[in-house]
Order: structure tokens, then sequence, then C-alpha cells
């Protein structure tokens, strides 16, 4: 696979980071980076990282099942992860993620048809204390309300 | 030496090096910490907390399997806090496990099962759904069923460590974690269902055995493997006079309980329905079954004829065969047909390994000391597919001791990934290559040389000759075809060598020449399959065949006796390292008979005496006749391997090189037998390939 010059570049510091018998190490921040370009974690992205790690398939594959930011389906642009764990729940987390699901029409691992939005229930972000938390790709946003929520992702359907 | 630390397990103290796990500390006292996860030679996992012990001082509950010791430590393995731990941690087990025990494969043999009866607890506080997937078919020898798996990642470890295939793994968390194969849904790897051996559950099945029986209805019978030249025992499971399963759980013999497989499951070509069950004797020109007695009868005449008229006979043996079958072949043919004639399918150069080695004690390797040699050289050999074994043992010797391995070899092969150095070399390119690593071989400290058939001739010498200019102790193995390529070289299925490797005065041809003469009157082959691959010049010549099946050989013949096969009888076998073993027979096929049977009744059918014709006489014979192989019978018979230097002085051989090379069989083929294999020539990795190793 090709990547862009930019993310051909990443990965190549980061490869360099670590010594030519342990570039497994890399495979975590390889498909993170990827998928980011990519947009999916696709076979295609795993058999590349297999390769370009020197780590069997199987192994990669492992990484990919047990991360829940790795996805091997495309996902929304903006990626909503709602947290409805303890801390969460206990102010409204629930609510925050059925609002939500209500809004972009979405469910659990679900993208919209337009592929802006896509909506996960997670567990702990280790938020608690600014519970109930959101993440947004790599953007917490603490103490979420329905009313902050609709803002926010009104404010992003307008970017995109 | 590490240091020596006291500790006390349940009021009992006891002295052990300080960093022992706990759970062998214990168990070295007798004192049992139930474990799954935990699997000796294998990484630490500790995954499944099965194995939690109560330690003084410290708050919470530890897991025995990686605790290690240190001074003074107090340790608990039975106190109310573990009993419950493990109550709460089986509950946990079983929450989404299926139970359903009376159809489940490993029922009888289980290890939750035995854990639950020992531990557990009787009631489950789970109201919650099971969570439901499908079993899935990996490939033809591989099953998963996930509801059962209680992801200990043994079967991820076994292959990956111990198989270096590393063909599992472990995808997504928590209730709906699984374990996944290579190939997305299905596997590619060895396919020689060690994880399902491995597995503590019934997760793992495998496809020819599973739904079959009940463990407890069949019987074992603990014999050697028939294929490659390793000597594998397998316990092979029997019911109603067939074979259901093998496998090496009691980790008796040489193997523990490595099988690649055909030990696993190449049994099958005993029950093929070609499988040859009445003589056949050629009447106008077609072969028709007749009974034993006419089939005998033919061939005792047409051997009384041609050797009254002075006549030629040519022999070719087996490398399966017994070490007694090959004997009493060569002694028969030596003695009571009068001939030389006498060979077998060659696939090393051991006459002058042994030449050369002349005068020394130890310089041959056994499995055993594959597994603590400091440094090991192969040369030419694809040892993950032609030698499984000892690849195994290399590779746990490598994981253990940090053996240091090097190869030699014409293409990649999978040590290479564990060597220290991997150097290609070409046909004849490889002392040279061998040459160029000579600091690094010397600095192993000690040296074991395994060689394939691209050493022979003058290139053992010069190998040897090598070897001794290293200064460091160094032993060999001539590595060999098939279960007992080896015991054919030492009984003297050789034209110029009696048994151990004693010269004969005149020597007789060897196989290719007997094919090629024109002059030849009989053809005897005693499970071998020439014609396979070459002519035979004489289109008149009589040609009697001993096999398993009608292969390109026994078609040609003139009479054919079905023979019974290594798991339908007595006798021994010798590995390629040179250990002697027993074979037990498993299960009996009507009409086949021994070989050894096979050649005392053409005897007597001849009015030869060739002596008595049991295995165990032949056996006392050959302890006397072949040096080394004085094994007190009683230590063969309890299950023991006894290696043998079948000489120890000059071999007057008439080397040969241009007759050696190996068939070059992969770990999917088994030469002629192999073809009879259904499991073999199912998998899709089969038939594989020498030298041309890739990673998945
Ligand atoms: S059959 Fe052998 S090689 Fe294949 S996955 Fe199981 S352990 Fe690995
Ligand atoms: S399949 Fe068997 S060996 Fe593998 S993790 Fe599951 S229970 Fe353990
Ligand atoms: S390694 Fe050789 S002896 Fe062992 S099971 Fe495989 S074929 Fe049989
Ligand atoms: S045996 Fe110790 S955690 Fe599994």
């Amino acid at each position: 696979m090709n990547f862009s010059p930019a993310l051909e570049a990443r990965i190549s510091k980061i490869l360099g980071n670590y010594p030519e018998d342990r570039k497994r190490s890399a495979v975590i921040p390889l498909l993170l980076f990827i998928q980011d370009e990519v947009g999916a974690v696709t076979k295609e992205v795993v058999d590349e990282v297999s390769h370009r790690t020197g780590t069997p398939r199987v192994q990669v594959d492992e990484v990919v099942g047990f991360y829940s930011m790795l996805h091997r389906k495309p996902i929304g642009k903006y990626h909503v992860q709602v947290c409805t764990n303890v801390s969460c729940m206990l102010v409204g987390g629930t609510e925050l993620y059925h609002h939500a699901a209500k809004k972009l029409g979405i469910g659990h691992k679900e993208t919209a048809a337009d592929g802006v939005f896509s909506l996960e229930e997670v567990e702990c972000m280790g938020a608690c204390s600014w519970a109930p938390a959101v993440q947004i790709n790599y953007d917490f946003h603490h103490k979420v309300t329905p009313e902050k929520l609709d803002q926010l992702l009104d404010s992003l359907r307008k970017i995109q | 030496m590490s240091q020596t630390v006291n500790i006390t397990i349940n009021g009992r103290q006891t002295q052990v090096p300080q960093g022992t796990l706990i759970i062998e500390a214990a168990k070295a006292m007798g004192i049992e910490v139930p474990a799954f996860c935990y699997y000796e030679g294998y990484s630490l996992q500790a995954a499944c907390r099965m194995c939690l012990v109560e330690v003084e001082k410290m708050p919470k509950l530890q897991p025995g399997c990686t605790l290690t010791a240190n001074e003074g430590m107090v340790i608990h393995t039975e106190s109310p806090n573990v009993v419950a731990a493990r109550k709460g941690t089986l509950e946990f087990l079983l929450s989404n496990h299926p139970l359903d025990c009376p159809v489940c494969d490993k029922g009888g043999e289980c290890e939750l099962q035995d854990m639950v009866f020992r531990y557990g607890a009787g009631e489950s506080r789970h109201v919650e759904n099971k969570v439901h997937t499908p079993e899935k078919q990996w490939s033809p020898v591989v099953f998963y069923d996930a509801p059962r798996c209680i992801l200990c990642y043994r079967c991820v470890r076994v292959c990956d460590e111990g198989l270096g295939v590393g063909a599992l793994g472990v995808s997504n968390r928590g209730v709906i974690s699984e374990i996944v194969p290579n190939g997305e849904d299905h596997l590619k790897c060895d396919e020689c269902g060690a994880c399902i051996d491995i597995c503590p559950v019934g997760a793992l099945t495998s496809g020819s055995y599973r739904y079959q029986t009940r463990p407890w209805e069949m019987t074992h019978v603990g014999t050697v493997c028939t294929h490659c030249g390793d000597g594998c025992k397998t316990t092979l499971g029997v019911k109603n006079n067939e074979i259901m399963r093998g496998n090496n759980r009691d980790r008796s013999g040489i193997n523990g309980e490595f099988l690649c497989i055909k030990g696993r499951y190449a049994f099958d070509f005993t029950s093929h329905n070609e499988r040859l069950q009445a003589p056949l004797v050629r009447v106008n020109g077609k072969l028709e079954p007749v009974s034993w007695s006419e089939a005998l009868a033919t061939v005792a005449a047409k051997f009384k004829e041609v050797k009254a008229a002075g006549g030629r006979f040519g022999v070719i043996g087996s490398t399966r065969t017994t070490n007694e079958e090959n004997f009493f072949l060569q002694k028969f043919a030596r003695t009571g047909l009068g001939t030389n004639n006498i060979d077998h399918h060659r696939s090393g150069d051991l006459a002058t390994l042994l030449d050369a080695l002349s005068g020394r004690e130890n310089a041959l390797a056994s499995v055993a000391d594959l597994y603590t040699a400091k440094g090991a050289l192969i040369v030419g050999a694809d040892l993950s597919q032609q030698h499984p074994l000892i690849a195994f043992q290399l590779r746990a010797n490598f994981r253990h001791h940090a053996a240091k391995l090097f190869t030699v070899t014409p293409g990649p092969v999978r040590e290479d990934e564990i060597a220290l150095a991997a150097v290609r070399a070409q046909a004849g390119g490889e002392l040279q290559a061998i040459e160029g690593l000579r600091e690094k071989l010397a600095a192993a400290g000690d040296l074991t040389i395994l060689f394939g058939d691209a050493i022979k001739g003058e290139a053992v010498r010069k190998l040897v000759a090598f070897g001794d200019s290293l200064g460091i102790p160094v032993r060999y193995v001539c590595l060999l075809d098939n279960s007992n390529s080896r015991g054919a070289v030492d009984m003297g299925l050789l034209p110029d060598l009696g048994p151990g490797f004693k010269a004969v005065e005149k020597p007789g041809l060897a196989a290719p020449e007997m094919l090629a003469d024109a002059k030849l009157d009989v053809l005897w082959l005693v499970g071998a399959n020439p014609l396979k691959s070459a002519t035979l010049a004489n289109a008149g010549a009589f040609v009697v065949v001993q096999d398993l099946f009608l292969t390109e050989t026994a078609q040609r013949a003139d009479v054919v006796l079905p023979a019974a096969s290594a798991y339908e009888k007595n006798g021994t076998v010798t590995n390629t390292c040179g250990e002697v073993q027993k074979l037990k027979p498993a299960i009996r096929t009507m009409g086949a008979k021994a070989d050894l049977e096979i050649i005392g009744l053409i005897a007597r059918e001849m009015g030869i005496n060739a002596g008595i014709w049991t295995p165990d006489k032949v056996f006392a014979e050959i302890q006397q006749t072949v040096r080394g192989y004085n094994v007190p019978a009683a230590v063969l018979t309890a299950g023991a391997a006894a290696l043998t230097m079948p000489v120890n002085g000059r071999v007057a051989s008439q080397a040969r090189p241009e007759l050696i090379r190996s068939a070059g069989d992969t770990l999917f083929t088994s030469g002629s037998l192999g073809r009879y294999s259904k499991v073999l020539n199912s998998v899709m990795e089969s038939p594989g390939g020498l030298f041309r190793h890739e990673r998945e």
C-alpha cells in the first residue's frame, strides 16, 4: 500500500524509534495513523502493517480486535464516542448517548449514510472527574449536556 | 548459580533456588496448585487466575504461576481465601461455558471438568444469557468452538513458541474474545494438532476424531510413528479394531507430547479402502486374488527353481519395516537364496560417518541431546519439513537455553529465524560456507552437526575433520528419511555390508543395478516401490512384492503379498539418531501378514531352515550380532529408547555417494504410504516444499 508523503514520513520516523528486531512495537501507532488516512483498518492495512513491522499477521489482527479505537469498517469523519460507564452513567451519560443516537439517527458502532458522523457507546475513557465525557476523534469534551452536544455536533457538521 | 532461599508452603519448609515459580516449588513438594494457563516449557501468561495462592504479608492473592520464590515467603495454597477464590474463578469460567460435556470430545479427560469436580462450586449465580457463536472449521484437522474456550492461550503459545508457526491469535475483548486463525477464517500452518492436544477443554477439536467416540471407550497403544526418521512415540487410541486418534499426552517417548501431522493423523492409511487384503498372483497377465498357501507356493517354487538353476536374485527392502524384518530378510537372502544383491533406498551416508568416527565414543547425538547441546549446525536439511521432532527439539533448546543455531542450506528454512547465522549454500558449496562460520561455531562451546543427503562420501570425512579442528566436543546426526531407514543400514540391507556394518566377501548389486540388470531372474521387494521412478531392464523377471497397497511396483508384480503396517505388528525400529524403540500392534488388518512372517513362510515353503522368525527371537540374534543393539529387551518393552552406535571401527563400505539421495518428503508427504493418507492429502498446505520457508 502507498500512503501520502506526510504519512510515509511519519511511518519512517516511528519505525526508526525502535531497534531492527523490535519493530513490532510500532504496530499500534502505525495502525492508528494509517486508519486516520485510510478511514478504516482494512485487511490490506493489516497485511501492510504486518509486512512493515515484520509481525505475524494474526498478531496484528489481535491488536485490531482488542482496541476499540481501531475499526475494521469505515467510520464517520467525526467519530462520536459517548461514555456510559459508571461515573458518566450516574450523571446522565446514558441519556446523552440516547440523545446522540436520536439526533444522528444511528446506533452503536454505526456510521451515517453521508459518512460525516459515526457513533459508539464506550467504556471508561479516564475522564471521570469531568463526567459525562464525550470523545470525538482525538478530542475530549467534558461535562457534556444534551444542549452542549447539540451545539458541538451542529458546529462540526458546518465545518465539514 | 542462583541463591537458595527458604520458603514455607502450607506449613512445610523447603529450600529452592531463588526465582523458582511457586507453582513449581509446590509441585516439587507434592502440593498441587491448580492451573489452566500455566504450561511448563512455554511463556508465562497468568491469564486464568486458577493458581491463586495466599502469601503472608501480601494483601492480595497472588498467581502462583508467575510469583517467584524469595527468602522467607510463607505461602498457603489451601486457605479459606484461596479456596473461595478458586471457586470464584471456576464460576466465572463456567459463566459462559456451554456445559455440553455429554457430547464434547473432551468429556472424561477435560481439565475444566476435573477442576470443577475437585475445586468448584456446584452452583452459579450467573443468570445472564450465554454468548453463543457457532463452531468453526479452520482446516480439515482443526475445528474451534469458541463458547467452550477458556482463553488460556495455551494453543497460541504452543503454535508460536513450540512450532515456530504462530498461526493463532486472540481477537476482541471480554466475553466476546476468541481465538482466531492466521488466514482470517482458516489456518495456514503445519496442521500438527498440537493446539488441539494442549487445549485443556474441548474448544479445539480434531477433524478426524471429533464426535467419533468417548475417550474411555478406547484402548491406548503406545507405538512408534511410521513416517519420518525421528521416531516419535505415538499413542494410538483404538476402538473396535480401528485407530481413532494418535497423541502422546503421557509424554512417554523421546518426543514428549510432540507429534507432527503425520504421527498424529496419518495413521489413516491403515484403513484405506485400497488396502491389500488377499495375496495376488498373475494369471494370464492379470493379478488375481488367491489364498495365502497358493501365493506362497508360487513364490517358493519360483525361488527354488531360480536358485537351483544358479539364477540371479535381487532383493530390495524397506525403510519402514522393523529391524527384525530387515535382519531376517538379508540373512535369508544371503544364506537362503545365496545372493548379496540386497539393498534399500539410501537417504544418507551413515556408513562413511561411522567410519570417520571410528574409535570414538559419544560421537552421536540422541534426540534428547538436541535439547541440551550448546550449538547446532544444520547442513543441507529443512528440518521443519523433513524432521519435525528434531526441529522442535532445537527450537525448545533455543527458547530455554539460548542454544546457538546455524543453518547452511540451499534456501530459506524456518530455523533461520532463530539461528545466529543463516547461510545459503548450493549443493557442493556447503563445506566452504561452514568454513566461514568457523569462529562462531567454535565459540558455541559444544556442537552437534546435523547433515542431510547433501553431505556424502568424501564430504562427510571433510565435515568430521572440520569438526575435529574446532577444538570443542562435536557430535553428529546423519539425517535419514523414514522410520527405519537407520535400521535398514544397521541391519545390513546393503550389497556390501552385513548387519553391524561388517563387510561381506563378495558385494552384490545395488538397487539401481538390479533394476538395470538384463539378466535378473527374480526381483523381490519388501515394502519398496522403486518402479515408481525406474524401469525394470528384464521385462521377463519374476517380481514378488510385499506391500500394503498396489503401488506402481506391485502393479508390475507376478505375486503380491499383503503386508501388515507398522501399527499392526511387533518389532523394533531405529530412528535417525540411532535410538532403538519397540513397536506395539494396535490393530489387525484381515488378510495381511507381518513381513517377518511372510519371509519366514517363504523360507519354510522352500524347505530352508532360516531360524525362528518371531520378533523376539530375531531380536535376540540382532543383540548378539550388531554392536550397540545389546540393549535389554525389558528396557525396550518398557517403552524406552536406547541410543546405539552400531559399529566402532573402520567400515569397509564401497562408499557409493551417487546412490544416496533423500526422497525429499515434506511435512505433508510420506513416500508411497503418504499417498494413502486422506488427512495428508486433504490439508491445503499439502504437498509443501523444501527450502522455501516464508513466514505468514
Ligand atoms: S495445528 Fe499446529 S501449526 Fe496449526 S495452528 Fe495448531 S498448533 Fe499451530
Ligand atoms: S482454544 Fe483451548 S487452548 Fe486455546 S485458549 Fe481456548 S481453551 Fe485455551
Ligand atoms: S516428526 Fe516424524 S516421527 Fe515424529 S510424528 Fe512426525 S513423522 Fe512421525
Ligand atoms: S495458571 Fe496462573 S493465572 Fe493461569
